[in-house]
């Protein structure tokens, strides 16, 4: 093959790269704080739906993807208090209430997709979402430069986002709660810290970032909603977590692994003249996290009181 | 039963706030929705048809919850068992139809018994979180069914992406003509009933409980926590593997991409709501049956969507989480 043809290839990865990631990096990183903290919310995928159809009907009737946006983190932070209430309050099973979470978020999302919209869609107006910014003379350098300077800002915050939300784990007083929250509840209760509300904290930052990961899809990566269009990205962020370490720079490098691999298989489908069938293709990524968790020997450092309801004595 | 029958209240409350919101009329619905599962002997055998699925998963998954596996890969098993049992019923074709009816089966239910413990193994072996592998497994045996039924698998005229038919000899008996109702919906019955047995009434599922309960006390008593994790993966596995060789041999006579709605899902909430008891799955199960069939009729007849189920189904389940029905599975893996 031309050498040509492959760098301008890997340069088309590369670009696909951070915005197949960007959706997992939001989700990811609340859960992080979410399990730092205890609770596991295997419901990602349901809060993501509801994110992804807040931000789109309100940007929708509003014409900002801002105000969809700022909407979608309000229905998360339903969402959160919804779960918090369910499994920090009434103790109730973790998993009982996330698998609830995926169906009522696809039934709801869906039904109202359905009722509101269903008709509307011949005349629909092409709502605006964040597009792309290019950054002068940056996004022309060769290789890297539409990779990583013609991104919309929803891609740019990222990184910063992820560095907020290391600080916050790892240097703030807060973030040290979280933290003990989940390795040992009683410690924590002991030394007069209000375990149930750093569980509720961290929940509603789980969830409030789960729906930003699912609004980034309907304001930012395309502007339109369908039915189910996070199509099993909540699930792949709950595998993220675990690879990551539950770690928030953990999260954010898995992310990006992601979605280098997602990147590598819509873009090779796209290369004429390849024979492999395109299911071996997409089957890559989930593949490739077995792999991962079968190289990766070492039991994971899970926190130790995860999914474990906390009963004060 | 008194918290889950609160529990389908609180849903359909929900669910008519919605309806009512969105512009229909609540009580016409649910009335045409009643109907539409309960109507008439065909509408009875649609619901029973629908249940069967999930009543052979939800017995399968309630091993696994028992035993403090989180098995989500219910959806991927069934997909893994629909294809071997189909294979099996194109390739042997001239058996008769007492030895190719158990022998498709069987197949099926190896097929989802393998899946299943291949996340157990992982568990095991290399302490990967078995929520994480289901859930990876899953996706990739809807892959693989995908590619098999557009390549290799594909029907001879090749107009659609689906095998050909099985053999006539593979095929379940009907039991109710006219209606498809067949007598897949009798095994998972006595499915339910062998998986009760196996958990309450013998000393290995009084093992496996041990393992969920404490895994620590079980070692402690001297059980293979290990061995019983891999066991009751591949149960579950299996009984959703024979899910799917059931929806080829009894309705679908082919595979096909979407040949489940996503019975493994809510599988995980028929074995949940019904406290992980096989019994008790028994009516969870039909209940969800009848809540999928009768919002399909209402969808016909009613023009409201049918995924208000899944509202129904996950409200149903955030409200008996909410009145405690689940306090007495609340085992752990970790010790406080």
């Amino acid at each position: 093959m031309d050498p040509l043809v492959i760098v301008s290839f890997l340069a088309a990865v590369l670009a696909a790269t951070w915005r197949l990631a960007t959706p997992f990096i939001y989700t990811s990183l609340g859960e992080v704080f979410s399990e730092r903290a205890g609770v596991l919310n295997i419901g990602l995928e349901g809060v993501m739906l509801i994110g992804a159809f807040t931000a789109f009907s309100i940007t929708f009737f509003t014409g900002s993807p801002v105000w969809g946006l700022a909407a979608a983190m309000a229905g998360g932070l339903t969402c959160g208090l919804l779960f918090a209430f369910l499994t920090v309050s009434l103790k109730a099973n973790q998993i009982v209430v996330g698998a609830a979470f995926n169906l009522v978020g696809l039934g709801l999302t869906s039904f109202l997709y359905r009722s509101i919209f269903s008709g509307r869609m011949e005349t629909a107006r092409e709502y605006a979402s964040f597009s792309p910014l290019e950054i002068p003379l940056l996004s022309r350098l060769p290789f890297f430069g539409e990779a990583l300077f013609q991104q919309n800002l929803m891609v740019y915050a990222t990184p910063f986002v992820v560095l907020a939300g290391a600080f916050v784990l790892y240097r703030t007083a807060f973030g040290l709660s979280v933290r003990s929250t989940g390795e040992h509840p009683r410690t924590v209760d002991a030394a007069g810290l209000p375990v149930g509300l750093i569980r509720y904290a961290s929940v509603l930052i789980g969830c409030a970032l789960a729906a930003v990961g699912g609004a980034y899809l309907t304001v930012a990566h395309t502007n339109q909603f369908n039915e189910g269009i996070t199509s099993g990205r909540g699930f792949i962020a709950l595998a993220v977590v675990v690879i990551g370490r539950w770690s928030p720079w953990g999260a954010f490098f898995i992310s990006l692994l992601f979605g280098f691999f997602y990147a590598l298989q819509l873009r090779l489908q796209a290369v004429s003249g390849i024979t492999i069938p395109y299911q071996f293709l997409q089957a890559l990524p989930y593949l490739l996290t077995l792999v991962v968790f079968v190289t990766l020997r070492k039991r994971a450092d899970a926190p130790s009181a995860l999914g474990v309801p906390y009963k004060s004595s | 039963m008194a918290p889950p029958s609160a529990a389908v209240a609180v849903a359909l409350l929900v669910g008519g706030i919605l309806l009512l919101f969105a512009g229909y009329s609540p009580l016409k619905a649910y009335a045409v929705m009643w109907t539409g599962a309960f109507g008439s002997l065909n509408n009875l055998a649609e619901t029973l048809l629908k249940s069967t699925p999930l009543i052979l998963i939800g017995s399968g998954l309630a091993v696994a919850f028992r035993s403090g596996i989180w098995n989500i890969g219910a959806e991927g098993q069934l997909y893994a068992g629909a294809v071997a049992a189909t294979l099996a019923g194109i390739v042997f074709t001239g058996l008769p139809a007492f030895l190719l009816v158990p022998l498709v089966l069987m197949a099926g239910m190896l097929s989802g018994a393998i899946w299943g413990g291949l996340a157990g193994f992982l568990k095991v072996r290399f302490g990967a979180s078995e929520i994480v592998t289901t859930i990876m497994l899953n996706f990739l045996a809807i892959i693989a069914t995908s590619y098999l039924v557009t390549g290799p698998m594909i029907e001879a005229v090749g107009k659609f992406p689906q095998t050909a038919q099985i053999a006539d000899a593979a095929r379940l008996p009907r039991i109710l003509l006219p209606t498809r109702l067949h007598v897949g919906f009798l095994l998972s019955l006595g499915v339910a009933v062998a998986t009760y047995l196996l958990l309450f009434k013998s000393s290995r599922g009084y093992a496996l409980r041990t393992v969920g309960i404490s895994p620590d006390a079980a070692r402690y008593a001297g059980i293979n926590v290990g061995a019983g994790l891999l066991a009751a993966m591949a149960i579950s596995g299996g009984v959703a593997g024979l899910a799917g060789a059931v929806e080829v041999t009894g309705l679908t006579f082919r595979l096909y991409q979407e040949i489940s709605p996503g019975y493994g899902f809510d599988g995980i909430a028929v074995a949940l709501l019904a406290n992980n008891n096989p019994i008790g799955v028994i009516f969870t199960g039909i209940l969800f049956g009848a809540l999928r069939s009768g919002s399909e009729v209402m969808q016909m007849n009613a023009q409201v969507p049918s995924v208000l189920v899944s509202v129904i189904q996950g409200v149903v389940l955030l409200s008996a989480a909410a009145l405690g029905v689940f306090r007495i599975t609340q085992t752990n893996n970790q010790e406080e």
